[in-house]
């Protein structure tokens, strides 16, 4: 299965956006990211970028106020997953120009769209940006 | 910014986005959404409300519920959206719809139509999004619904959608394997695809299909290889290169199905072994994603049959790891070692030094990760001290999920490798001790049997010290205040059985302790139950060696207590052991062998020693027993004390009523004292049989009690023993220090050892503590070995096969001497300076840019009229939340909306310098910027000149 969730919080642990793979109640989603944001918002840069959480491992990485998580099982590649989260901002930020928070929360929808070219069933799917964009440009440009 | 068409946005949509944004905390975040769910609900069925505007409100839905409140009000909405013909719209609404609905939601049912229908449009971007959707909401009953269709759709002639498709068949497969055990010859075809996406996508399916079955995709092997290869001779479309590795993704991938393939096959492992090599050659160990493939490919050659060239690469990798000072590199290369160690264990040795500065780091992921390692080394020469670490760890943390797991692998070491019964008894008492709770209720009657049972060996003195020593520890232990359940447990079974044992403790002691711990815990009814069971082993043992039982004025207190108890086990325990103490000493011993709990029992299910009474009964008259299948007609209750009754059974039912039976020793003996062939005159009161059997709990006598664990503990494999050694760790011990090649390799002896450390010391300058140098003594092979150790380290000489750069063992050295100077890590932030975002070079036309800009100046303008007064007061707002600047954040690029911060009005107007300075120093496009800034500016922020870190530290 290897990618279990997605999710971006900012530094004060507010969620921005959320992506599950596997079907959890909300209120099981609400604890598991308190807990996890918990967690890696305590830890400095010098740790390493994974922690682990009950079943999950979490591979984490910050851009400026956002942290980027990504719960993964426990035999994924972590660093992989550390790229993977790279791929993923770069990939917005070629969209969005310069991407940030804002753009996120404005155009959620936007960002899940690519996810949802990214990843699917928790497997990555896509990784070359291009074909990541086409469609979502294609969605801008019919509508 | 994007277009504004189809992502129109309303202000009230803004106004939204910024109050959350602005919150300050939960409770503010809170209000705001309860407020905007009252909205939602009245407007959201309001008629006739256009379609745009109802997409905003399905998202502003997404919003309510990714911030933790319940939206199920409006889950309709977003199914109905799904039905719309604009694609967006419907996109948006599948999109919610996959958020809010688990496959077995109600409304799911009302999608499937429109999926049905959506697969089947032209429009090739309506089957990727229904395709997205078949991906999460499609559950077992309903595949069929669609599966027709998606194998249609595997020969689409978009490549997007044969991704999709596979991607869906892939979920049917995990769903329910057997709706599509008919198709999954598919995932092979599409591993030739054209299209390198769609190749990369089944791997993913792949992966699983191999996982389960290995043999049946042997035949893969060369296609895997070779596609392998060709991507890392950079084949691959250029847009599937990261940080200029080829497709490092789909290599990790395939790297993960070689090592599954490979695992143990000899054949197939020798036709990766080239393409391995090379990319373990051309890895790029600089990046990050470099990396990630070298820990992927090491991995694989610790699964593949082995090869001596690639486990040095894999060796010599692991090496470039742990002396990194990232510690991202070091976690990786903590757990490629724990792969690696497997085959060659020698390796661990040279990096002695790194991992213990793993397992002294405050991080707490990084120690984890090398107790796993340690784990996976432990050896009896070196058990003593990773378990004592791993208890003390264990001690230190509040995780319980993480305590279980170490407490279990304490047991499990302890099991495996005890040097002494001492240790191991201390050991298990530490483990019950912290985390009595946490550890499965078999390590408890393991260690129960474990101290009954003895050694196996015909050690009888062994066996009784071992008893002792765990009776005097408990004692002792009974003087902490809170204990785990399962520890008493134990605790009250062991004093029960080998309490009085040895005579160092007399039985009113171990009995008044017993007492104490039922009291104590007096809300534990189990623990009651094991004190009583115990109580009355001692109290039979004193009868049985003829010695007067005087009851404690406790104890008496306890089982009058006992015997009103609402437990009806507890109860029974209670009545049986008033009755035992009045039995005769023949009669308890009989029914109390002292320390008799592994002893068979002999269960006589044919009740043989019955034949004398019953050929009694029969001369007397008696009807002989007739089996029930060989009657006919009713069941008849009487039946069951056949025996007793002079009647025959009769055919039909009975009208009169029963006679009273009569009073019968024989049926009532507890089955657990059947073993003994002679009966024993049990006095009343006597109790239903059926209760001794139903007792959960190790019941009244200790054969009975034994019977229960017995079968408890069949599962639980018998590891404990004095003698076991892995005899690969022996053995590598042995070689590794006869192999040493070095012609001035110093060995044996310890005097010129110790010299010899302490001169490489000096010389070296290296200050590594003496606590270290023992531990890492002590972890990786007794002093002699690291003594050898350290020698190597500069007389560079190398063991075994398997070798590693003479330099390799001296550097982890310096490695571990660096460790005080604060570590540095590269910094975190995205660094825009890569080559993918350069490409996309600043224009240098000024006219150009200016060109850009005239559509947005109105728009700026006008938003700074209307900002302009909200501005002062505003301005420290939801803006204040970005304008830290992250600590560490040097990297050149400058941020996204630094153009706000210095690009005032004049610029806009004349300047097409300023303008040309500021855009060769920052984003791509300056429009966009603009655009941010004019909704910034809407908000009600303004940036000015006093605030020029505004957006400072915006991603990027």
């Amino acid at each position: 299965m290897g990618i279990r969730f997605i999710l971006m919080v900012n530094k004060q642990g507010q969620t921005r956006l959320a992506q599950y793979y596997e079907w959890l109640t909300l209120e099981e989603r609400r604890a598991l990211e308190g807990e996890i944001v918990r967690k890696c918002l305590a830890r400095n840069e010098q740790q390493c970028s994974f922690v682990e959480h009950r079943n999950y491992k979490i591979v984490y990485r910050r851009y400026a106020s956002l942290f980027f998580l990504v719960g993964v099982d426990n035999d994924e590649n972590e660093l992989a997953i550390l790229e993977f989260i790279h791929l993923l901002v770069e990939t917005m930020d070629r969209h969005f120009g310069n991407v940030c928070e804002l753009d996120i929360m404005f155009h959620l929808e936007k960002a899940h769209f690519m996810l949802e070219e990214m990843v699917m069933n928790g497997c990555i799917v896509e990784t070359s940006k291009a074909q990541i964009l086409t469609p979502v440009q294609l969605l801008e440009k019919t509508s | 910014m994007g277009s504004q068409g189809g992502f129109y946005q309303s202000k009230e949509f803004l106004d939204l986005v910024k109050s959350i944004g602005e919150a300050r905390s939960k409770a503010e975040e809170d209000r705001i959404v309860l407020s905007e769910i009252e909205t939602l609900k009245r407007r959201i069925s309001e008629p006739d409300t256009p379609k745009r505007k109802m997409k905003e409100y399905i998202i502003r839905l997404v919003y309510v519920e990714m911030l933790g409140h319940d939206a199920s009000f409006g889950y309709i909405h977003a199914v109905k959206m799904t039905h719309d013909d604009t694609l967006l719209v419907k996109r948006t609404g599948y999109l919610a719809v996959t958020l809010f609905l688990n496959e077995d939601h109600d409304l799911i049912i009302l999608i499937v139509n429109t999926i049905q229908k959506d697969l089947k449009s032209d429009n090739y971007l309506v089957v990727c999004v229904a395709l997205n959707a078949v991906c999460k909401l499609i559950n077992e009953e309903t595949i069929p619904a669609v599966l027709p269709q998606i194998v249609e759709l595997l020969a689409h002639p978009k490549e997007a959608v044969r991704k999709k498709a596979i991607m869906a068949l892939y979920r049917f497969y995990q769903k329910s394997p057997s709706s599509v055990s008919h198709l999954v010859s598919n995932f092979r075809k599409r591993l030739c695809d054209n299209d390198p996406g769609v190749m990369g996508a089944t791997l993913c399916p792949l992966f699983d299909l191999i996982t389960n079955d290995v043999n049946s995709y042997k035949d893969l092997v060369i296609s895997f290889v070779s596609i392998l290869k060709q991507v890392a001779e950079r084949r691959l479309p250029k847009a599937y290169d990261y940080h200029q590795m080829p497709a490092p993704f789909i290599q990790i991938k395939l790297l993960k199905i070689l090592a599954l393939l490979g695992s143990g096959d000899k054949q197939a492992s020798e036709n990766m072994y080239t393409v391995v090599g090379d990319i373990f050659r051309k890895c790029d160990s600089s990046s990050n994603i470099g990396n990630a493939v070298l820990y992927e490919c090491i991995c694989c050659v610790s699964s593949i049959y082995p090869n001596p060239k690639l486990l040095e690469s894999a060796a010599d990798a692991i090496s470039r790891f742990l002396k990194s000072d990232s510690h991202n590199l070091k976690y990786m290369g903590i757990d490629a070692l724990g792969r690696l160690i497997k085959i060659s264990p020698e390796i661990a040795e040279q990096h002695q030094l790194a991992v213990i500065d793993c397992l002294e780091d405050p991080d707490d992921t990084l120690k984890r990760k090398t107790f796993e390692l340690l784990y996976k080394m432990t050896k009896s020469t070196n058990v003593e001290v990773i378990v004592d670490r791993m208890i003390d760890y264990m001690i230190s943390i509040n995780d319980n999920h993480y305590k279980t797991e170490i407490a279990s692998r304490c047991v499990e070491l302890a099991e495996q490798f005890a040097p002494s019964n001492q240790w191991f008894i201390q050991t298990m008492n530490k483990v019950f001790e912290h985390a009595g709770d946490l550890v499965n209720i078999k390590v408890a009657h393991n260690l129960m049997r474990l101290i009954a049972e003895g050694f196996g060996e015909d050690d009888n003195t062994a066996d009784s010290q071992l008893r002792s020593s765990a009776v005097e520890s408990y004692l002792y232990i009974l003087g902490e205040p809170k204990l785990p359940s399962v520890f008493l447990q134990v605790i009250c079974w062991v004093l029960g059985e080998y309490g009085t044992a040895d005579g160092k403790y007399s039985a009113s002691y171990i009995t008044g302790k017993l007492c104490d711990v039922a009291e104590a815990y007096s809300n534990d009814e189990t623990v009651k139950a094991y004190a009583v069971t115990a109580l009355m082993k001692i109290y039979a043992f004193e009868i049985a060696a003829g010695r007067m039982v005087d009851m404690l004025p406790e104890c008496h207190s306890l089982m009058e207590e006992f015997l009103a108890s609402h437990s009806t086990d507890l109860q029974q325990r209670a009545y049986e052991l008033q009755a035992v103490i009045g039995l005769d000493a023949h009669a308890v011993e009989s029914i109390m062998p002292s320390d008799a709990s592994c002893e068979d029992i002999e269960v006589d299910k044919a009740l043989s020693f019955l034949n004398g009474y019953i050929q009694e009964s029969i001369e007397k008259g008696a009807q002989p027993y007739i089996p029930e299948s060989e009657r006919s007609g009713m069941l008849n209750i009487s039946n069951f004390r056949n025996q007793d009754h002079h009647e025959a059974s009769s055919h039909g039912l009975r009208f009169e009523a029963y006679e009273l039976p009569k009073q019968t020793v024989q049926a009532r003996i507890p089955p657990a004292s059947l073993a003994s062939t002679e009966l024993v005159p049990v006095p009343e009161p006597v109790y239903p049989r059926e209760s001794y059997q139903t007792t959960t709990v190790p019941s009244v006598s200790s054969d009975a009690a034994s019977t229960e664990l017995k079968l408890r503990l069949d599962g639980v494999q018998k590891k404990w023993g004095r003698q076991t050694h892995f005899p690969s760790t022996s053995t590598s011990n042995s070689t590794s220090q006869k192999t040493v090649n070095g012609i001035t390799q110093v060995d044996g002896s310890n005097t010129a050892n110790s010299r010899t450390r302490e001169t490489y010391d000096s010389r070296k300058q290296v200050e590594i503590s003496p606590e270290k140098q023992k531990l890492a003594a002590s972890l990786f092979g007794g002093p002699s070995k690291t003594e050898k150790k350290s020698a190597t380290g500069h007389k560079s000489s190398k063991p075994s096969s398997h070798m590693v750069k003479s330099h390799a063992p001296k550097s982890s050295m310096e490695v571990a001497s660096e460790k005080t100077s604060p570590v540095q890590q590269p910094p975190d932030l995205l660094d825009f300076g890569e080559p993918t975002v350069k490409s996309t070079a600043p224009s240098l036309d000024p006219f150009k840019d200016l060109e850009g800009l005239l559509e947005p100046t109105t728009q700026v303008s006008s938003a700074v009229n209307h900002s302009s007064t909200a501005a002062v007061t505003k301005s420290p707002d939801i803006m204040g939340l970005y304008t830290e600047t992250p600590a560490g954040a040097h990297h050149k690029d400058s941020d996204i909306l630094s153009g706000l911060s210095n690009s005032p009005m004049t610029n806009m107007v004349g300047g097409t310098t300023t303008m040309q300075v500021a855009q060769s120093s920052k984003s791509p496009n300056l429009k966009d910027s603009l655009e941010k800034d004019a909704l910034v500016r809407q908000m009600g922020v303004t940036p000015s000149s006093q605030n020029p870190n505004l957006f400072k530290d915006l991603l990027g």
